[in-house]
């Protein structure tokens, strides 16, 4: 079987430490025959556990945050609301003004249509 | 489409109000007070992650605002695969991880800052029967502080917030290998830190 060292286990028991990580039978049987290397992984197994509780202790934010937090959304909240109105409203001026357009267009050429098709009077 | 005001008016006629799922629903609708409530209701949790993650108030609060900001315009694409607070963090864990990015590093830190206030939300947590857990874990909050920037994003969104590693790799840009290489790097400076070796022997804090 491979010869493995206690300095070798060091270097593999961050990553070891999870839950599911493959680990080498030598590295293993190592392990569970080494109390040094057992010591460093209760270590690890207790710096992970202290880890994991981080997350129930809140940080309390300084008054006021949540105020200036809810204002800037709603800034922002009224920002997009005008976009949108005023892009709504630019949608409404150019279609107005596409349609006032083609009508003049569709009106010239009637008008040049009627003008072609009227009998010319004779000199 | 729920609207938040029913859920007000709920809560004055002494029913139940919504659940979180239902003003997350609510606020995908475009319900701003719904999606207000949600803020109210998460932002000391995503306070803490940021705090967590940028090492200071300021940068932690603006981190939130802009975390908030980010939330309300991506909403309507929250399908609910995962939590809402899990969503959140991944957006804090981003936008955090932008603004680390671009801040410049010189920053001197007040000499009279004392940090604020840690709140332990456990149920029936009792500080004076776990004083020694409660030493450890603030020698703990200070390891993980003073740890770089790169290191420490990792630490607190994988073994603090249990985010999976390909999560953390795609909020932060980087590859999945490359965040285990951190993690355990982030680990082994930790148990460096907490478990110093005297003599050959480890002493805790």
């Amino acid at each position: 079987m491979l010869l493995v060292r206690c300095e070798d286990v060091a270097l593999i028991l961050p990553r070891a430490v999870d839950v599911g990580e493959p680990v080498e039978e030598a590295v293993q049987h190592h392990v569970n025959s080494c109390l040094v290397c057992q010591a460093e992984l209760a270590r690890y197994h207790k710096l992970l556990k202290a880890l994991r509780t981080m997350r129930t202790q809140l940080v309390m934010p300084a008054p006021g945050t949540l105020a200036m937090t809810l204002a800037a959304l709603q800034e922002a909240q009224e920002r997009r609301a005008i976009r949108s109105l005023v892009s709504g409203r630019r949608g409404a001026y150019i279609g107005a003004i596409g349609g006032a357009a083609v009508a003049a267009g569709a009106a010239a050429a009637a008008v040049a249509l009627a003008r072609r098709r009227a009998p010319r009077l004779a000199g | 489409m729920t609207s938040v005001a029913q859920s007000n008016r709920y809560r004055d006629d002494g029913r139940d109000p919504l659940s979180q799922e239902e003003l997350v629903a609510a606020a995908r609708d475009g319900d701003q007070q719904a999606f207000e409530e949600l803020v109210r209701q998460t932002y000391v949790a995503t306070y803490t992650l940021a705090f967590r993650l940028t090492g200071n108030e300021e940068d932690a609060r603006d981190v939130v605002q802009e975390t908030y900001l980010r939330a309300w315009k991506a909403i309507r694409r929250f399908r609910g695969d995962a939590q809402f607070s899990t969503w959140l963090y991944r957006i804090t864990a981003n936008t955090s991880s932008s603004m680390t990015q671009r801040r410049s590093r010189n920053r001197t830190d007040s000499l009279d800052d004392q940090g604020p206030e840690v709140v332990d939300d456990r149920p029936f947590a009792n500080p004076e029967a776990s004083s020694e857990a409660s030493a450890l874990h603030q020698r703990l909050s200070e390891a993980v502080a003073e740890l770089p920037p790169k290191l420490r994003a990792i630490v607190v969104l994988k073994d603090v917030y249990d985010l999976p590693h390909e999560a953390i790799a795609e909020e932060l840009g980087i590859s999945v290998a490359a965040a285990k290489v951190r993690l355990h790097r982030a680990r082994k400076r930790l148990r460096d830190v907490l478990f110093e070796e005297r003599g050959g022997v480890a002493r805790a804090v």
